[in-house]
């Protein structure tokens, strides 16, 4: 049997950031005996032993550490197979909306035994989600183009939120009307055609994975807007380049994307 | 009918093919476009969404498109005379590669650099570009007798398999996104956004294209054999340096501006011979302007069969390029 953690808690080992970020969030964070090579949040993660990732789980440490439970993404099928025949219980993290984010954290509360601490946080967000909801239900909605990828400094290679996804609900519920919420997708590889046809009224040019702190980096994403001086948010000013992990990971911390960007939407 | 006749009219005959294609592409796409408000004057530009739907969105790509297709189908020409193999391609001795290697690094590792307009992806491919050409060269010319089109051809296979392998260690390293990401510029993209691009790319394929203007008489010799080319006056050494140079920097500057779309750089040769035959003098010139026209249909309906989406070109023409090129197999044996 793995050794049980203070309490008579199991340990975990997860390789899913937005899963790491909900142990946390619901007090499991000293369980935690390792992460996934892309885990940097909180930043108590920093210290703990990285354990590979989607493609390139580390079997043979994660083996070692005999975690009471194992968060994989529902993909790693044939590491769940293994890990299960050595009685490791296994969490398979999948994510589609925004509702899917307190289910998770309270199936992964209850699994760690932080069920009652999991319920609560779960209801925070939930709690802070409706609040902003609801201010942001007087407001007209502004027609928006959500974007998560281009290449730097220049418009080509778009890659913008499609109708599905958590993305998609965080800026409706914001305020906002995604322009290609029509396209059933995640993503969508849009061209410079369908935005200008498109016509948001706000741009949001989401940045992540590096660092895009400097607020010349951001002046000068949003200064590759003005090739497109047609689309309403370019001519209006309502091009906002917002970075950060937050925004891409399905985990608690959605509540302050989800306040950012009904701040940007509000401007 | 002489010579000069013939090539009249074939270059009246493609480009103005080319040209057609030039004028119509831009006029269709997948929302509907008013030309009366394009060239409305009354209209500032900065507010006339319709005439930056023509502007900014489908012309720079035509151009773009009509670059790229010309550049990679003559580089086709000139590399399958100069390797005598029917079967090369402008990607086969490794540029195209060593362009992706440039491009994965640059969209995995960005350092947001940007030169005059244009973002670190297409700087950073042609560099690539560039240095494959380089090695290959080296490699060739090592033994120092001349320039081997065998080692040439082995050189540029091994360096593929090398770059390729490189190329997925580094997405391998990446996540999810970026390997997305680099696995898209794969499939070639011409939506430019701006001339900016076009107007970085287009110094390098007019000095190739200078180039392609002196080779065919040489080309056509050369096709015979080297030693029969050098036996009717042929440079020969000199000649496969032009060629290869001049189609590697051709591929270098597409490849940046396009990314790799494939089958351009093979089909249109063979079927601009299939219908003009095999004189270069006449293949050269009818097979630029074909490849032009060639990718400029092939972006139009890419752009169009799934919008908003984008439809990547170069799936488009390897759609095409695949079963057309199974048939000339058939067809030759």
């Amino acid at each position: 049997m793995p050794p049980p953690a203070a309490g008579g808690r199991p340990t975990v080992v997860s390789l899913v950031p937005a899963v790491t970020e909900m142990l946390f969030a619901v007090g499991a964070g000293p369980q935690v005996v390792g992460v996934g090579s892309f885990d940097s949040w909180p930043p108590e993660v920093r210290h703990l032993p990285k354990l590979g990732a989607l493609l390139d789980p580390d079997v043979e440490r994660i083996l070692r550490l005999r975690p009471g439970v194992l968060v994989l993404h529902v993909s790693q099928q044939e590491l769940r197979t293994q890990m299960e025949r050595v009685g490791i219980r296994v969490f398979a993290h999948a994510t589609g909306g925004l509702d899917d984010v307190p289910r998770n954290m309270r199936k992964i509360g209850s699994l760690v035994g932080r069920a009652a601490e999991a319920e609560e946080a779960a209801a925070a967000f939930e709690r802070s989600l409706d609040e902003i909801r609801a201010r942001a239900a007087g407001r007209a909605r502004r027609r928006t183009l959500i974007v998560f990828g281009h290449e730097p400094g220049a418009l080509r290679a778009i890659d913008a939120s499609g109708g599905i996804g958590f993305l998609h609900d965080v800026v409706t519920l914001a305020g906002g009307e995604n322009v290609f919420a029509s396209v059933k997708r995640e993503s969508v590889r849009v061209s410079t055609e369908a935005i200008l046809a498109a016509a948001p009224e706000v741009i949001l040019d989401l940045r992540y994975g590096q660092e895009w702190e400097s607020e010349a980096e951001a002046a000068r994403e949003r200064a590759a807007w003005n090739a497109l001086p047609a689309v309403p948010a370019v001519r209006t000013g309502r091009v906002h380049v917002l970075s950060g992990d937050r925004f891409v990971i399905p985990g608690p911390r959605l509540v302050e994307a989800a306040r950012d960007i009904a701040a940007a939407l509000e401007d | 009918m002489p010579m000069r006749r013939r090539m009249a009219f074939t270059v009246l005959t493609f480009g103005g093919l080319a040209a057609a294609a030039c004028l119509i592409a831009p006029l269709i796409g997948s929302t509907p476009l008013s030309l009366r408000r394009v060239f409305d004057g009354s209209v500032p530009f900065a507010e006339n969404p319709d005439a930056q739907i023509f502007f900014v969105a489908r012309l720079p790509r035509t151009l773009a498109a009509a670059l790229v297709g010309a550049s990679l189908a003559a580089a086709g020409v000139v590399f399958q005379a100069l390797l005598r193999n029917p079967l090369a391609t402008p990607f086969t001795l490794g540029v195209s590669a060593g362009a992706a290697l440039g491009a994965m690094l640059a969209i995995i590792f960005p350092v947001g650099l940007a030169f005059a307009g244009v973002s670190s992806v297409p700087i950073a491919s042609f560099a690539g570009a560039l240095g494959a050409v380089a090695i290959v060269y080296a490699l060739a010319t090592v033994r120092r007798q001349g320039l081997s089109t065998t080692v040439l051809l082995l050189a540029g296979i091994t360096l593929n398999a090398f770059f390729s392998s490189v190329i997925l260690f580094i997405q391998y390293l990446a996540d999810f996104t970026q390997t997305f990401r680099t696995v898209r510029w794969l499939m070639g993209d011409l939506d430019v956004g701006s001339y900016t691009p076009i107007l970085a790319a287009l110094p390098f394929m007019l000095v190739a294209f200078a180039a392609f203007s002196v080779l065919p008489r040489a080309l056509n010799l050369l096709t015979l054999g080297a030693d029969a080319a050098a036996a009717r006056g042929v440079d020969v050494l000199r000649t496969q340096r032009l060629s290869f140079f001049s189609a590697s920097l051709a591929t270098g500057a597409a490849v940046s501006l396009g990314g790799p779309v494939g089958f351009i750089g093979i089909i249109v040769p063979h079927l601009v011979r299939l219908l003009v035959g095999s004189d270069h003098r006449i293949v050269l010139p009818a097979a630029t302007l074909f490849g032009a026209a060639f990718l400029i249909a092939c972006d139009t309906a890419s752009r169009m069969v799934m919008a908003p989406m984008e439809l990547p070109v170069g799936i488009l023409t390897a759609l095409i390029g695949g079963p057309f090129f199974l048939w000339l197999l058939l067809r030759r044996s």
